[in-house]
């Protein structure tokens, strides 16, 4: 049987070598996709992303856990660095989960970013779909342990969770633009330890100046001890209910599959540059005279466009 | 080939020792390939369903305990059983020369024993891999 029966079909080692595929950019995995596309948009989609060291990966399998104990099937992706100098990864995320490894109704899927910054890999995207079509009802994408401006996960997911943990800096930290702007809901993990509290209260603080119909909740949590984590995943779907109720689900997804469309033609755009350049070494020999300034780089790479006109 | 090698690093058994398991994890990390680390106190149940999961070609155990002749020869029963025929399934740890031909005999391709280098183990999985 084929590949796209056999993910039709539920069969797991369908679903982990299409995953690979489109890892490794093998066209069938995008034609499965061109044909089952319609299949996707049913499973929660949540991102899980948070400073390393920040419990993400704990949060993840307790949430996991109480899913399943509502008869709920789960997708897990969960991505760690490539090396860019090696392109080799220590893909770390498994450890701690490894009760769910026995599981049937759980699927765990490791990725290197391979290159991709953002704090997704290229093909995460495609892996959630794959196993949206293979049909579990949530899906978790745990992103890289971030720093300060890693949103690519927010165009990937229905509902974003920001892991934070008391101690990392003073309310500042919460001012600044970036990753804390992208949390639909905001967990505050090792909340047994000093100064949790006070974390909560400047987070809040910050919400306090936005003026988003929305109003992420704060949910203190001890991931290690299950603690909070029933009234973690209550707010989770109290944000993907108030996402269908107001249209804001819909609209949330025209604007992510425009971004993903505009990202394809890129990817697709930058190949047929770098092929036709590399064919004629074009960009070798402009760098070349760029570097001994007997040329200037606006002008190279104008040149290099004029290739594709 | 242009896709990196994954390969599941995993701690079949009880014992609690894995010096060796993350030195390899970190010596195959650094030859340019991905690895999935599981860590400790692994079931051959539990490792045979993440490195399905993971779409493995390289299922890599440390053991240390002496239990090898029993949780090794299970981990490729249950490959097995599942038809997964394109895995390379390796052995690490301290391992008696004379327990050796019986499990490369049901299907462990290679054990290494201590004093191995990481380099002896890299090159054989760049050797001897079973997908293209």
């Amino acid at each position: 049987m084929d590949l796209l029966n056999r993910l039709l079909n539920g069969e797991k080692r369908a679903v982990a070598r299409l995953i690979s595929m489109a890892e490794n950019h093998d066209p069938e995995a995008i034609h499965i996709l061109k044909k089952l596309y319609s299949k996707t948009g049913r499973a929660h989609i949540i991102g899980i992303t948070g400073p390393p060291g920040a419990g993400k990966s704990t949060l993840t399998d307790k949430l996991v856990k109480a899913l399943r104990k509502e008869g709920k099937t789960v997708g897990v992706v969960a991505v760690d660095p490539t090396s860019p100098f090696t392109g080799g990864s220590i893909l770390g995320d498994r450890v701690r989960m490894n009760d769910l490894s026995l599981d049937s109704g759980v699927f765990i899927r490791s990725m290197g970013t391979r290159g991709h910054l953002g704090g997704i890999s290229k093909a995460t995207q495609a892996a959630v779909k794959i196993l949206d079509i293979y049909g579990v009802d949530y899906i978790f994408v745990e992103t890289v342990g971030v720093g300060q401006s890693e949103v690519d996960i927010v165009k990937n997911v229905d509902t974003t969770l920001m892991v934070m943990v008391p101690g990392l800096g003073d309310d500042i930290q919460t001012l600044k633009a970036g990753i804390m702007e992208i949390g639909d809901i905001f967990a505050v993990n090792k909340a047994d330890r000093d100064g949790a509290k006070k974390t909560a209260t400047q987070i809040e603080m910050m919400l306090d100046f936005n003026h988003f119909e929305w109003r992420p909740p704060v949910q203190l949590v001890v991931a290690l001890d299950n603690s909070g984590i029933d009234e973690l995943l209550q707010k989770l779907k109290e944000h993907r209910n108030y996402m269908v109720e107001t249209g804001n689900l819909h609209k949330r997804r025209i604007k992510n599959s425009k971004i993903e469309i505009i990202d394809l033609v890129q990817q697709e755009l930058m190949s047929m540059i770098l092929d036709k350049s590399t064919k004629e070494q074009m960009i070798d020999k402009l760098a070349e005279k760029v570097a001994f300034r007997e040329h200037d780089p606006y002008s190279a790479a104008e040149e290099v466009l004029n290739e594709l006109r | 080939m242009d896709r990196p090698i994954r390969v599941l690093v995993a701690k079949p058994g009880l014992d609690g020792h894995d010096r060796g398991a993350k030195v390899i994890a970190r010596a195959l990390r650094d030859a340019g390939m991905e690895v999935i680390y599981t860590g400790l106190r692994q079931t051959p149940e539990q490792i045979v369903s993440a490195a399905i999961q993971e779409d493995v070609d390289v299922v890599a155990m440390s053991i240390l305990s002496g239990a090898h002749n029993t949780l090794l020869p299970r981990v490729v029963e249950l490959l097995n059983k599942e038809n997964v025929d394109d895995m390379l399934v390796l052995g690490g740890g301290v391992v008696p020369d004379e327990d050796i031909p019986f499990l490369k005999e049901i299907g462990i391709s290679e054990i290494f024993t201590p004093g191995t280098t990481t380099q002896t183990t890299i090159e054989f999985i760049k050797a001897n891999l079973k997908r293209k």
